[in-house]
């Protein structure tokens, strides 16, 4: 409803932005009726809501073709790329997290979390700049569009999406890390590891069996919160990357007022925003049989 | 026989000033306050400076396109021939001005917001505090372009909208230190006085609250640099022809895939990511110092 009352703000009249400046008055408002755009918007809104809850996402106002067929690509496309910056960043920050807590205030601590401090709020565009200019330009490992040809392996691929998630993982390394730093240092100062530790356990056991169990816990649930985040970041990425994502669709749909695409787009990614919580509170209770054991009671 | 001086009762002003010479002597032997000082200092300097000291004008096209870096240009020159050094040095101006601006706006707003809602509780502070949570459900940086699409691009609605976007953010932190202090026994005392609401907020209240206002400042004003940024990329912030940074980027980004020109986008990106990293060094400090 947010998303529909923020693109019926959008000035402008539609079908003088699709027809150009050079369109007759008489072929604009005849536009506007075909479309259906000229009706009260309550009739609009419930009309795009029954649509989409049958799955028909309308037609694109700009490129007259289906928004779902638009959409559709675009999505799988914005989840791979999320996949691979996904699939660095986590376990990279739980790393990063869990050395920084067991050196805690030494050299090492001090290092990771300041480097994962700058690296957060530096915006994406600009280390993904750094890195294009390092790793594409002068050292020329690594392509620097993200588009990989048609019909490219997996590894080429995943090859061509590196740049972009570096990028997206320099963001959130440095939040993910310092919750699980946090998490991993207060299990190190619980009872039940100077229990584990006169049992006789080695440190590695410890850790893994003890500490990284119960730091894990509020680190799902940062990871969780953050796919809000990525989703602004693809926004960015995407369009520096000319990659066809949800957020290049969004940014192209925002420019040129096509509210069919930018509606959808925008309730697309709220939908996968909902889909990414509910994924973490079902992890958060395999991870901690409190909340199982509880909700059986 | 022992002279007896006569004690002058210290002002309570003087005991606020001791207490503020101790912070101030504390941030003086924090490094990281000290480097993020700096490094905010040289480009606040720019900023006021501009382009008066800049070797060339950071608007004037030459020639010279695309040249490489020399000793006439030490950045090298973009694709209109324009100094990059001097545009760099330039850059600073506008994100200057909006993005405290900005902070001061959403600090304001949020300040407000957080009194009123963290003191009087009750259907006040429910409601207020449902909108600020559907609010801060969407993305923000969605919500920005939105807003900004509607309301067309300039410094001023840019202010406006990051404040705006600003003010349930800082009004939750706000918030969360009123609950602290509403039941604490100088509010009573006040409340028994027959002083007014708006008084015991802003007067009592507000000063015993400054310490996590002011980190909330300036780590918001780190963010509000990054929104800045990050909104004139997309080409929804600070409008052609200011030599800003993101604008630099933003323009000339595309020439990276011909393999070269890579000077027209490092010094920008790298003045922007020391600016930022500036600003969250301060930040550091001051949240050490204070909390």
């Amino acid at each position: 409803m947010i998303v529909f009352a923020a693109s019926q703000l959008l000035p402008g009249d539609i079908g003088r932005n699709v027809l150009g400046p050079f369109a007759s008055p008489a072929d604009v408002t005849r536009f506007n009726h075909e479309h259906g755009v000229d009706r009260p918007i309550w009739t609009q809104y419930w009309d795009w809501v029954s649509h989409f809850a049958r799955g028909d996402l309308g037609t694109s106002l700009q490129y007259g073709v289906s928004v779902s067929k638009l959409l559709g690509p675009s999505l799988v496309n914005s989840l791979k790329l999320a996949a691979v910056a996904f699939v660095l960043v986590v376990p990279l920050s739980l790393l990063g997290g869990t050395v920084a807590a067991l050196r805690r205030n030494r050299a090492t601590d001090r290092v990771i979390t300041v480097t994962g401090l700058s690296f957060t709020s530096i915006p994406e565009f600009v280390t993904a700049i750094i890195l294009i200019v390092v790793f594409g330009v002068v050292l020329k490992w690594l392509p620097v569009s993200a588009a990989a040809p048609a019909g490219a392996g997996f590894f080429t691929q995943v090859k061509y999406l590196l740049l972009p998630s570096f990028a997206l993982v320099a963001v959130l390394f440095g939040y993910i890390a310092r919750i699980t730093r946090a998490g991993v240092i207060e299990a190190i100062d619980a009872d039940y590891t100077r229990t584990a530790y006169l049992k006789g356990l080695t440190p590695r056991q410890v850790v893994g069996r003890h500490v990284l169990r119960n730091s894990l816990l509020p680190t799902i649930a940062v990871v969780a919160t953050q796919v809000g985040y990525l989703i602004g970041g693809l926004l960015v990425i995407e369009k520096l990357f000319n990659y066809n994502g949800i957020g290049q669709r969004i940014y192209i749909a925002a420019q040129a007022k096509d509210f069919t695409l930018l509606q959808s787009g925008v309730l697309i990614v709220g939908i996968v925003y909902l889909i990414a919580t509910f994924v973490a509170d079902l992890l958060y209770s395999v991870f901690n049989p409190r909340i199982r054991h509880g909700a059986a009671e | 026989m022992s002279a007896v001086t006569p004690t002058t009762p210290i002002p309570a002003t003087s005991e606020a000033r001791i207490a503020r010479r101790e912070t101030l002597g504390q941030l003086a032997h924090s490094k990281t306050f000290i480097v993020g000082a700096v490094l905010v200092g040289w480009w606040v300097f720019w900023a006021f400076v501009g382009s008066r000291l800049t070797p060339d004008d950071p608007l004037a096209q030459s020639d010279a396109i695309l040249n490489g870096l020399s000793a006439g240009h030490w950045f090298g020159t973009d694709s209109l021939g324009r100094d990059v050094l001097s545009r760099v040095l330039a850059g600073a101006t506008d994100t200057m001005k909006v993005a405290p601006l900005a902070t001061i706006l959403g600090i304001a707003g949020g300040t407000t917001l957080g009194l009123v809602t963290g003191y009087f509780r009750g259907w006040v502070d429910d409601t207020i505090s449902r909108v600020i949570d559907a609010v801060l459900a969407l993305p923000l940086i969605v919500i920005a372009v939105t807003a900004l699409v509607a309301l067309g691009s300039s410094n001023v609605t840019l202010i406006i909208v990051i404040g705006a976007v600003f003010t349930p953010i800082v009004a939750r932190t706000v918030r969360a230190a009123v609950l602290g202090e509403r039941e604490l026994d100088y509010v009573s005392a006040a409340k028994l006085r027959g002083e007014r609401a708006p008084f015991i907020m802003f007067a009592e209240i507000l000063p015993n609250i400054a310490g996590p206002i002011v980190v909330e400042a300036t780590v918001r004003l780190g963010y509000a640099i990054f929104a800045v940024a990050g909104l004139t990329f997309l080409g929804f912030g600070v409008q052609p022809p200011s030599p800003d940074w993101s604008l630099q980027i933003a323009d000339n980004y595309t020439l990276l895939n011909s393999g070269t020109y890579e000077w027209t986008v490092l010094f920008p990106a790298l003045a922007i990511a020391t600016l930022i990293v500036g600003v969250n060094l301060i930040a550091d400090g001051l949240q050490q110092v204070l909390d």
